[in-house]
């Protein structure tokens, strides 16, 4: 134990413990014991949807930059967090963030609803009930409380076997919700996994600047459970760890807490969103060095020479994710809303003001036309 | 105003206003999220790093609640924080440090300790922003006592209104109408100058119908009263300071002309529009000639993107807000 605390013994380190790996940045295994148990399929799947998460983020900032779709925040090399979702079963809960969309890929969810989302159109978030699936929120944070509620609910409705897993980034951590979420889990006990995406930088504030704690993970032990520090380039160790905490949250073995704060170090690639500068306060040494550990092909290499994948089945999988996203984009750019839908799901009827102001929007179209909404006002 | 100028768009006179009152008062200091090495998501902090360092311009933790409430206790020893809220909707998770706390020291210690803070807040849509970057619910701060709320809508009063109200002995939350952060430029003065708090300014005078407004409207108000000329004679009155309202001038001006409407981007109902019709009704009763008429922002959260042009106030909506007022009865 260093000086910063000496006369108070707690588990927690001062420095960052190594992190949980599975792979090493040349895909070689180092903890054969943490292997997940996965058939060829599973791995292969796992590979495929973190391929799909990084076309559909690529095509996403390239729509961007056309002008065809409006801000977004990409997820480009932290792609392992896709391996959480695979951890879940279908009748588990994902309450996502905005960055860890990759999650709602590997669930199913078509790809249009994101493009929907960015391309600034409401259906993006009509995520249908099948996928357990929580729209992600902008405001930072707040979805951990709902994911807490979340389990809470399901622990008075009496479902033993499912688990709440919930996503947020770094900065969360300093949000008063972080804390109220994650005091809710421990003291009402509930089937709940936290995965804190430590990418370093909340837009541009370093995680130095977020706390004077050395992880995320350490925080759990103030909440009266246990938190875990992974390598989140690393897509294998992601899956055990998560895979491990969705098991405990439905059923913990003697001594071990329910809930688990997993702590994914990683790395964003690209900017914050579309519209940010990274290089105003990261080094282009820094984002080189984190190149270096890109998760796809990490899992890659370990796929190909472990016999699980080879060139063609790269191929069909990536001709088969070509297609899917672009499906998406003509789908999605096709959609269009009625003026009046902004209307409609206020309240769950239109109330009489409410008619009363769509009827004032749809006498004004008619008298001036839609063009009168488009330059109605120079600047 | 005399002197040298500099031709400015608005978040730029933010920007000389921070620098001024840093450069003149070392207890000024800027904080907030990506204040800092990131001169702030908008740039309103541009340079201020560099030259005041780190101990003055704080890149905060993510957490408003947090930024409002350090700021408050920073300011019981002296310190004048300016704190940032990125966008006006993430100011709700501060609300608690805002009301419970920046409203009422000053009331419940007597005067003992107050928190002389300014909290900048970009706000209003247009821009195409996602979810919950576009919201406009100033009626929201305006309703609770001892906060003081001010929104310019030019940069030469943007930079007097944020020196008056970094000087100011009272809480002060300032709004910035992003959506003319960039969209033109007039002459700002270089040397710091300050525009008294709650004093609306008469943009344009009129006989005919007074218009009330503030913001990012208030320029499409101007559009729609130049396109008027000749047929109605339109007195648009920019209000600046929002709490507290200048009702001499707003009176004034109803009684002069006789017909009102209220123009704002924030939703109707609760809006700040009811709030100034009443007033007027309340004073100026018998000098009305028409009903005062809201034009206003719908009901509704505000709109994804795809929709939000059919959300936003444009002249042809205050053109014909104006003219069913003149028209009356
Ligand atoms: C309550 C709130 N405050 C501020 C913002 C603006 N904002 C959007 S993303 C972001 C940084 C988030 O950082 P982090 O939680 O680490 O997640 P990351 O974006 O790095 O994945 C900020 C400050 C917001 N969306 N919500």
């Amino acid at each position: 134990m260093s000086g910063k605390h000496e006369l108070f013994q707690y588990p927690a380190p001062d420095d960052p413990p190594d992190a949980v790996r599975v792979l090493d940045e040349n895909g070689n295994v180092v903890a054969d014991e943490l292997l997940p148990n996965l058939t060829d399929e599973e791995f292969r799947k796992l590979y495929a949807d973190m391929r799909l998460t990084r076309r559909t983020d690529r095509r996403g900032v390239s729509l961007q930059r056309q002008g065809r779709s409006g801000t977004l925040a990409s997820c480009y090399g932290q792609e392992a967090h896709v391996a959480t979702a695979h951890a879940l079963a279908e009748t588990d809960w994902l309450i996502p963030c905005y960055r860890e969309f990759g999650t709602m890929l590997a669930r199913g969810i078509d790809p249009k609803y994101l493009f929907l989302h960015w391309m600034g159109k409401e259906p993006g978030d009509h995520i249908p009930a099948e996928y357990n699936t929580v729209a992600p929120p902008t405001p930072i944070a707040t979805q951990i409380p709902h994911a807490t509620g979340m389990a809470m609910a399901a622990q008075l409705l009496g479902w033993e076997d499912t688990a709440f897993l919930c996503h947020f980034g770094d900065g969360a951590t300093s949000e008063g919700d972080f804390h109220e979420g994650l005091n809710f889990a421990g003291a009402f006990d509930t089937p709940s996994v936290f995965v804190c995406n430590n990418n370093q930088y909340a837009i541009s504030v370093p995680f130095s600047r977020q706390t004077g704690s050395a992880t995320v993970a350490q925080k759990a032990i103030a909440y009266g459970f246990d938190g875990v520090y992974v390598d989140g380039m690393d897509p294998l160790a992601v899956y055990t760890v998560t895979e491990e905490a969705v098991r405990r949250a439905k059923s913990p073995r003697e001594g071990e807490s329910r809930q688990t704060l997993i702590e994914l170090l990683l790395y964003r690639l690209g900017g914050h969103s579309t519209s940010d500068d990274p290089t105003k306060y990261r080094s282009a040494a820094e984002v080189e060095q984190w190149e270096q550990k890109d998760p796809i092909r990490r899992l890659e290499v370990f796929l190909r020479e472990t016999g699980r994948l080879d060139d063609e089945a790269i191929e069909s999988i990536e001709n088969a994710n070509e297609a899917l996203v672009d499906d998406a984009v003509v789908a999605a750019e096709a959609l269009h809303q009625e003026p009046e839908s902004m209307f409609e799901h206020v309240f769950h009827e239109l109330t009489p003001e409410l008619r009363r102001q769509a009827d004032e929007l749809a006498a004004l179209r008619e008298q001036y036309g839609d063009e009168a909404f488009d330059v109605g006002w120079r600047f | 105003m005399a002197g040298e100028t500099d031709r400015l768009t608005l978040v730029e006179a933010v920007n000389s206003a921070l620098h001024n009152e840093m450069a003149r008062d070392e207890h000024v200091v800027v904080m907030g999220e990506d204040v800092g090495v990131n001169e702030g998501v908008f740039r309103a902090t541009a340079g201020l790093y560099d030259e005041f360092g780190e101990q003055r311009v704080i890149d905060t933790p993510l957490a408003e609640s947090g930024i409002v409430g350090t700021a408050i206790g920073m300011s019981f020893l002296g310190i004048r924080p300016v704190a940032e809220i990125q966008f006006m909707g993430f100011l709700y998770p501060a609300l608690d440090q805002l009301f419970s706390h920046a409203a009422r020291f000053r009331s419940r210690t007597r005067g003992r300790f107050v928190p002389e803070i300014v909290i900048r807040a970009p706000y209003g849509g247009g821009i195409h922003s996602p979810e919950s970057h576009s919201e406009s619910t100033e009626a929201l701060l305006t309703h609770y006592p001892g906060v003081k709320v001010v929104v310019p809508s030019t940069p030469a009063d943007a930079k007097g209104l944020l020196i008056a109200s970094i000087r100011e002995p009272d809480p002060v939350v300032f709004l910035e109408p992003k959506k003319i952060y960039r969209s033109f430029r007039e002459a700002v003065p270089t040397e710091p100058y300050e525009i008294p708090l709650g004093e609306a300014s008469v943009r344009r005078d009129g006989t005919d119908v007074s218009v009330f407004t503030w913001g990012a409207m208030t320029r499409p108000t101007l559009e729609a009263a130049r396109q008027l000329e000749g047929e109605v004679d339109v007195e648009v009155v920019d209000l600046r300071t929002l709490s507290p309202l200048d009702r001499v001038t707003l009176i004034t001006s109803a009684e002069k002309t006789g017909r009102v409407v209220v123009v704002h981007e924030a939703h109707r109902t609760g809006g700040l529009a009811g709030e100034i019709a009443t007033t007027i009704q309340e004073h100026s009763f018998l000098y009305l000639e028409a009903p005062v008429k809201r034009v206003t922002g719908w009901d509704v959260p505000y709109p994804f993107p795809e929709l939000e042009k059919y959300y936003m106030v444009n002249v042809a909506r205050i053109i014909d807000g104006i003219k069913e007022v003149v028209a009356f009865p």
